[in-house]
């Protein structure tokens, strides 16, 4: 009898989410055969953003973790791949990976020390984290101390698969390696979503939401809150160093005050979080093309857009703290990655949708 | 004898940490808020106090006379109107608030007056010095120390001596109990963070004459203040003071060690602090 019952995440809406998913990534896969350079490179900003709001949500808004110093983990990433381009002649690409690895690195003392603080406290140390990390790497001479540096200019003629690419689409050599960073950053983005919905769908997944609603309940059933912790944020910490590696191998020029900027890779990433929705998969999303439309529609007005970005910020907050994505879910119901466990099958059947 | 020179100046150099966290302490105390625009409030200060001095050529002194009231009651609507609506047990409706706040006030600042720096100009003052011994002392910095003193002494006196003061450390304690006394918790905590702006403003008169400011340095500012807060413990003032002492001691021995670790210096030894007292070391009520 009982094997009649089955525990499930999915609905029809979410079946739906997922082929419209697999499609949109096809699409996007092959936008380098329709899409103009400028739009290659504005998708390119809107993954990468994505790819890092999704880390600050998992690490927010599952893991209850309000972490401000996130550009700690941009900035030694980046710094880890131009130090092993310039100095080790590595390859830029398998570089990028070596970024994820010294952020993971990073994030292992940074964790010691911060989850000794609570709250506020947590926010503020892990700030001071980055700020001192900042401070390190403008010492590092050999990548140009507090001025920064750029990208060796044989080392990105040599980089792999440039050559390919460019006799592919018949591009030069610099758009291709706007296509090249294009599709690192797809699938960086799509991995992390997808691998950020596998894990919230297994287990652990269900301890870490336990966790975030109420540690000590968590505890009280077996949780090992302090596991799931260090998880989230190490896993966190090395996906935002791969993408601040990717980022930086686009822009092909650094300095410290840009790669460890908490406005534009903590502050930004909050607002598309908070904006979208947080604690959802669907909220950065949303989050994210918000953030790219306005950009887009007052980049004419200077620091006035930026100015507005705060005060939206602020309104979503105190009017609609769940987002635009919360308003569209309360409304219709919709979840396109659903991870409420339900009870289907059996004798009594269950309402479908 | 140099070593005296490096730490006594590192000493007056906490006495203007002290005033950037006063304020922050005194509301982080309060109501647990955690307010990331009060670097970006001080420099807003500096340039209200700027723009009254130049519209009238008064001195600085005056000028931040002036500007008091204008910040105090910006900091009671500021409170009351929006900051109120964040607090509870969620940290993150603040700090997302403030983060906005700090990004429009940064770039409102930069429309209005540019990137350029500015400076408050104290006439003979600004260089003027005292021997103390066999050590020579500015008078500014001294008093900047002075001054950082005498508001910490005046917000205990306010605290524990007066009967806002009370509804203070009893809405502190106990909002849910205070208000059924009588207190308006609401009301309390606008007075509090409008009590707060006179302190930024006189932080924001010392940031102005003691070096240049621009629209964009807040952020670091606050990061002083906020490291002054931590270490002092959470909700004494004094507290607050021995920790600006601690992160200004730091950047000038960093400093006389190498001069471009003056400011790792300072979050080096806020990072020990920590790991030997993660409550600070005059945390309230223990």
């Amino acid at each position: 009898m009982s094997a009649r019952y089955s525990v499930t995440t999915r609905t029809p809406a979410s079946t739906g989410a997922l082929i419209a998913a697999l499609a949109l990534v096809v699409l996007l896969a092959l936008a380098p055969l329709y899409a103009s350079r400028g739009l290659i490179q504005d998708l390119f900003f809107i993954l990468t953003m994505l790819t890092l709001a999704q880390f600050w949500n998992l690490l927010a808004g599952y893991g209850g973790l309000v972490s401000v110093g996130q550009q700690a983990f941009v900035g030694i990433g980046a710094y880890a791949l131009y130090g092993v381009v310039i100095l080790g002649g590595v390859d830029p690409v398998p570089a990028i990976l070596l970024g994820g690895v010294a952020a993971l690195v990073l994030a292992i003392p940074t964790a010691f020390f911060a989850f000794r603080l609570q709250g506020a406290y947590f926010a503020i140390g892990t700030w001071v984290i980055a700020e001192i990390a900042r401070l390190g790497v403008a010492q590092w001479r050999s990548v140009g101390g507090g001025t920064g540096t750029s990208l060796p200019r044989d080392a990105l003629g040599d980089m792999m698969l440039v050559e390919g690419i460019a006799a592919l689409f018949d591009v030069r050599a610099s758009a291709a390696r706007d296509i090249l960073a294009y599709w690192l950053a797809l699938a960086l983005a799509a991995g992390t979503i997808a691998g950020i919905y596998a894990l919230l769908r297994t287990r652990r997944g269900l301890a870490l939401a336990a966790v975030r609603d109420n540690t000590e309940a968590a505890r009280s059933v077996g949780v090992d809150a302090g596991r799931m912790k260090w998880l989230v944020f190490l896993t966190a910490a090395f996906g935002t160093g791969l993408a601040g590696g990717l980022i930086y191998l686009q822009k092909a020029r650094i300095s410290p005050d840009a790669a460890f900027s908490v406005t534009d890779w903590t502050a930004y990433v909050i607002f598309i979080v908070v904006i979208g929705c947080i604690g959802t998969i669907e909220g950065p999303i949303i989050g994210v093309l918000v953030f790219f439309l306005l950009q887009s529609l007052l980049a004419d007005y200077g620091s006035w857009y930026l100015m507005l970005l705060g005060l939206i910020g602020i309104a979503v907050m105190l009017f609609a703290p769940r987002g635009l994505w919360g308003l569209i879910s309360e409304k219709t119901g919709l979840q396109l990655f659903p991870i409420r466990r339900r009870l289907v099958g059996g004798v009594l059947t269950s309402k479908e949708g | 004898m140099i070593w005296v020179d490096t730490i006594l100046q590192g000493v007056l150099l906490g006495g203007l940490y002290a005033l950037f966290a006063a304020g922050l302490s005194l509301v982080f105390g309060i109501m647990r808020l955690v307010n990331l625009a009060h670097g970006d409030l001080i420099v807003f200060g500096a340039y209200l106090i700027l723009v009254i001095v130049s519209a009238l050529g008064l001195h600085p002194v005056v000028g931040a006379l002036l500007a008091a009231p204008l910040m105090f009651c910006l900091g009671w609507v500021l409170q009351k109107a929006v900051l109120n609506r964040t607090l509870g047990d969620d940290i993150l409706p603040p700090l997302l608030v403030t983060f906005g706040l700090s990004i429009a006030i940064q770039n409102g600042l930069l429309e209005g007056f540019s990137a350029d720096s500015q400076r408050l100009s104290m006439g003979a003052l600004e260089t003027a010095s005292v021997a103390v011994g066999p050590v020579s002392l500015g008078v500014l910095p001294l008093l900047t120390f002075g001054s950082a003193v005498a508001v910490i002494v005046a917000l205990n006196q306010v605290m524990y001596r007066t009967a806002i003061g009370r509804a203070f450390r009893a809405t502190s304690d106990d909002p849910v109990t205070a208000s059924l006394m009588g207190i308006r918790p609401d009301r309390v905590f606008a007075t509090a963070t409008a009590l707060a702006m006179l302190v930024v403003t006189v932080a924001a008169l010392y940031l102005g004459t003691r070096a240049n400011f621009d629209p964009a340095i807040g952020p670091a500012r606050l990061i002083y203040a906020f490291e002054a807060v931590i270490i002092g413990g959470l909700g004494s003032l004094w507290g607050t003071l021995a920790g600006g002492i601690v992160i200004g001691v730091a950047q000038t021995v960093g400093a006389a060690i190498n001069p471009e670790w003056q400011i790792l210096a300072g979050h080096v030894a806020f990072l020990v602090v920590l790991l030997l007292r993660p409550r600070g070391l005059f945390p309230r009520g223990q």
